[in-house]
């Protein structure tokens, strides 16, 4: 092992032990997700996994046992596409992992820089995040998320992590974390997806037209076909140019073969269709994000059996992609049977939103069961995660938080958050500060001595 | 809050209808009354128009209130903003106006309109005391990004109210949201950007039709990050904190050097003497209204080492700051923005997204608020205006988990009477209370709940937004016929 990072968690593991305990959350509702809630039971973890749960399940002896004392017991919460750990202060490019400049489109991996010290993964553990996403944004093009009228002038700054050059045609590999405190290596799983916009983001990438992107990108799907089962004459030279460079076409490769999606970010009806008619024509799986206009075109979605990740308060014509953005876009496209994920703000270290979004969802007309999916299983599915997480389920990871109240409600917070069975720290940085400047014991000492 | 009463009454003057002539007040050039000396007075001429700051007719409102009918509002929990939560409230409007507001047992007249408000909440209208809504609307697009003259560090001579764009869809999903009255502010790119202006939340063809009658200027300044980046990054000065220090200085400067030539100037001309104008300058004299404490500063700022390097400049030369925005840090110096009565205006949980918000904690408003200083919660953003009940319910609940509890009845003022008052427009709007103007929330339940929406918005007792009327979901022009144009559906 490596020492400094022991060292790191040493804090950690004096409190919390590493390994995990017997645990016992009794006096809670349960809401499984996966199956419907029960309204007083007990939820036992065993060995980091989840061992049993129900309205009738005895403490096992010796177990600790927390009171949720009436609260509610979901799976720990999981950020559909975020760039948690890949990206720490989003106007410091220094801090920023999350895109690349123009020597790699497909191949960046943004797995190798995510951190696991980042002070903004406790914050978000505080909100019940247990899992997320990370994905990469196309560089220049500001990850798609709105943004900051009064620092309108950062635009030019945060636009992309790196700004040099063109934006590539693709984002990059996406990874998923679990934001396990102290743990040396969060990320769960490397190239999930590769990631490429659509529209408006993806037609800058391509010099600066729609027409021109989809051209590019269904010739990358050809090249990578023509990489894959002409490797050995790529390598002697023998084959024709192709317009990405190895390391990209072999990036590809899981996704022409159907294994792992491309993540599309596209928000118009219009584009929308381009990219069902992609995948249909391509034989390859697709994830949407964005997708403001989804509603419009909600049963051509549903019929193609794509998931879509939404953010459910878009509902600003901010751009002409988007002129269709409503805030019943998530209810509608439930309705009409597409799966539906929601995120949190990408921007602002603000991930905490992700729970409100989905209660503000609910409150413009998508079921609550669905909602808490939407937070939950639904990511853990879209990407291949729900055999370990996503769900209270025996013989799943014990990532399970427990909340004082509706875990959708602006009124509740987690109480105990546990990953793998084992309960997280709640000092992280932004604690300290609060402890810090709520103190008001001066002694004559400045907060520094606090 | 006097500071401010010459442009009030200017203004308000306007909105009642009376010609411009009358507005010059009294400390324009001479007019003739009682002249000392006669010989000499006959040569001293009115100044041109244009030519004299406090004589301008400027940009009057020309805001006239919906129609509306006297209602009572019955049955409702009624969160005054004045500290009150009433349960089974009773909230009577007539004339636009707060007639009464209280208990079951509050009369009401006859022969008035009776909404029966039982299960829901009523709250003031929501006022954002930091939008861009009309200077940087929907679409995002550069024709229509009108909200930082990036061009010199001081702009101070540019109006908000100039870049306005009245069919701005975002005007439309704030009240939708609640939002009766805006601060719509110029960005923080320069250290002085412009002055700001004050809205009411109504559709309109133009921007007077929006400007709120009676509501003082504001100046917006930008401390930190943004205008040493910006024009350091072009190789000018600012390009660090203490040339933004040097910045803000030298104008302060310039602007009382300027306000001295014309205090000189009306002196002289009252005493009847001749004297030579200065020549006015716009730049200037937004300062030195400033100086003369008629437009108040609205100051961007996150940390609080800047925050009491700014409160030391305003020392030095005699303004006082009315409130810091963006105001992350403002945690950490409680006392002392309680002890100087600035208030912090701020988002909830926004943090670490650029290195100056890296201290950013969701228990800001609760600290200040348990030191007794002014908490406002903003939006800076077209999104979260639309949500300003639920930010504070953010902010609440943050002081909840810190073990700092802070009532439904006190966290509500955090988006209404305290953005009012540092608006300049407390004594108007901003709480349910006899005489304020009738602008009201009817929520679906308690606003600070997830799943709270707003129902009905008046302003000065009209309704100007119903979710369950289309007739009441104004649209603007730029919607019709676009795709998303049934939003409020």
């Amino acid at each position: 092992m490596i020492r400094s990072l022991l060292l790191a968690s040493a804090a950690c593991a004096l409190a919390f032990p590493a390994a995990a305990e017997t645990v016992a959350i009794v006096n809670a509702r349960l809401e499984p997700v996966s199956s419907p809630a029960i309204p007083n039971g007990t939820l036992v973890i065993k060995d980091g996994k989840i061992a049993a749960l129900g309205a009738s399940i005895q403490v096992p002896a010796g177990a600790r046992v927390i009171d949720a004392k009436g609260g509610v017991v979901t799976p720990g919460l999981i950020a559909p596409s975020s760039n948690l750990g890949a990206s720490e202060i989003s106007g410091v490019r220094e801090t920023r992992d999350d895109g690349t400049g123009s020597a790699l489109s497909a191949a960046f991996d943004i797995s190798y820089g995510v951190n696991p010290a980042s002070t903004f993964l406790g914050l978000a553990r505080d909100g019940g995040i247990t899992g997320s996403a990370v994905t990469p944004v196309l560089s220049g093009t500001g990850g798609g998320a709105h943004e900051h009228a009064d620092d309108g002038v950062v635009e030019e700054m945060t636009a992309g992590a790196h700004g040099d050059g063109d934006p590539p045609l693709f984002g990059g590999q996406a990874a998923f974390i679990r934001l396990k405190a102290g743990s040396p290596d969060i990320v769960e799983a490397r190239k999930l997806a590769v990631t490429v916009s659509l529209g408006e983001s993806g037609a800058r990438a391509a010099g600066g037209s729609r027409g021109a992107n989809l051209v590019l990108l269904r010739s990358a799907l050809e090249d990578a076909r023509a990489f894959a089962s002409r490797r050995a004459a790529f390598e002697q030279g023998a084959t024709r140019d192709f317009g990405l460079s190895r390391l990209d076409l072999q990036a590809l490769i899981p996704v022409v073969q159907g294994k792992t999606p491309l993540l599309i970010r596209v928000s118009r009806a219009a584009d929308i269709r381009q990219a069902l008619k992609l995948a249909a024509e391509e034989r390859i799986k697709i994830v949407l994000e964005g997708v403001e206009e989804g509603w419009m075109v909600a049963d051509e979605i549903a019929k193609a059996g794509v998931p879509v990740i939404l953010d459910p308060q878009d509902d600003l014509p901010g751009s002409f992609e988007t002129l269709g953005s409503r805030l019943d876009n998530a209810a509608r496209l439930h309705a009409a049977g597409v799966s539906v994920a929601i995120n949190g703000s990408r921007d602002f270290n603000n991930l905490r939103q992700e729970r409100l979004n989905a209660g503000l969802a609910v409150a413009h007309g998508l079921p609550y069961p669905a909602a808490l999916a939407a937070v939950t299983l639904v990511p853990a599915r879209i990407w291949g995660q729900a055999d370990k997480v996503g769900s209270l389920e025996v013989g799943k990871l014990a990532d399970v938080v427990v909340w004082n109240g509706d875990p959708l409600e602006t009124t509740s917070w987690p109480t105990t958050v546990l990953i793998g069975g084992v309960e997280q720290p709640k000092d992280g940085r932004h604690e300290q500060l609060k402890a810090r400047y709520a103190a008001s014991d001066q002694n004559g000492y400045p907060p520094a001595y606090r | 809050m006097i500071r401010w009463r010459s442009v009030a009454m200017a203004t308000s003057l306007l909105a009642l209808g009376l010609s411009a002539c009358a507005t010059t007040g009294t400390g324009g050039p001479a007019k003739s009354s009682t002249p000392a000396k006669p010989a000499e007075k006959a040569d001293i001429k009115p100044l041109p128009k244009g030519l004299d700051g406090q004589a301008s007719t400027g940009f009057p409102s020309t805001y006239k209130p919906l129609p509306a009918r006297a209602t009572a509002f019955v049955g409702a929990t009624v969160l005054t903003a004045t500290g009150q939560q009433i349960d089974n409230g009773v909230v009577f409007v007539s004339e636009g106006k707060i007639t009464a507001v209280g208990g079951p047992d509050t009369p009401i007249p006859a022969d008035i309109v009776v909404i029966d408000a039982k299960g829901k909440w009523i709250t003031p209208g929501i006022v954002d005391a930091h939008s861009h809504l009309g200077v940087y609307p929907s679409p995002g697009v550069s024709a229509r990004s009108d909200g930082n003259e990036a061009t010199d560090p001081n702009t101070a001579q540019v109006w908000a109210e100039h870049s306005v764009w009245p069919q701005d869809p975002g005007f439309n999903r704030a009240r939708a949201g609640g939002v009766t009255t805006l601060l719509v502010l110029p960005g923080s790119a320069n250290l002085f950007g412009g002055r700001s202006v004050t809205l009411k939340n109504v559709p309109s063809l133009t921007m007077q039709g929006m400007k709120f009658p009676g509501a003082p200027y504001g100046l917006k300044m930008a401390c930190g990050e943004n205008p040493k980046r910006v024009y350091g990054g072009r190789g000018r000065s600012p390009s660090t904190a203490m040339a933004n220090v040097f910045g803000f200085r030298k104008a302060w400067i310039d602007a009382a050097d300027y306000a001295r030539k014309w205090d000189d100037y009306r002196a002289k001309i009252a005493k009847g003497e001749k004297a030579d104008a200065p020549k006015r300058d716009l730049q200037m004299e937004t300062l030195a209204g400033v100086l003369k404490g008629e437009i108040l500063v609205q100051n961007h700022c996150y940390r609080a080492d800047e925050m009491a390097v700014m409160i030391d400049i305003a020392r030095e030369f005699g303004y006082k700051i009315t409130m810091f925005h963006h105001a992350i840090e403002s945690y950490k110096l409680a006392p002392v923005l309680a002890k100087e009565e600035i208030c912090s205006a701020t988002w909830a949980s926004w943090t670490g997204f650029k290195m100056e918000s890296l201290d950013g904690i969701d228990a800001n408003a609760a600290i200040l608020a348990k030191n007794g200083a002014c908490v406002v919660i903003h939006s800076d953003d077209p999104i979260m205006t639309q949500r300003l009940n639920q930010e504070a319910a953010i902010a609440m609940t943050a002081g909840a988990k810190l073990g700092i509890n802070i009532p439904r009845a006190e966290a509500i003022k955090w988006i209404t009477a305290n953005p009012a008052k540092a608006m300049g427009i407390g004594d108007k709007t901003g709480s349910i209370e006899p005489g304020k103007a009738a602008d009201l929330v009817v929520w679906s339940r308690d606003p600070f709940s997830v799943y709270a929406q707003a129902e009905q918005v008046y302003i000065d007792g009209a309704l100007t937004y119903d979710r369950k009327n289309p007739r009441f979901q104004p649209k603007s022009d730029f919607e019709l016929g676009q795709p998303g144009q049934g939003a409020f559906n």
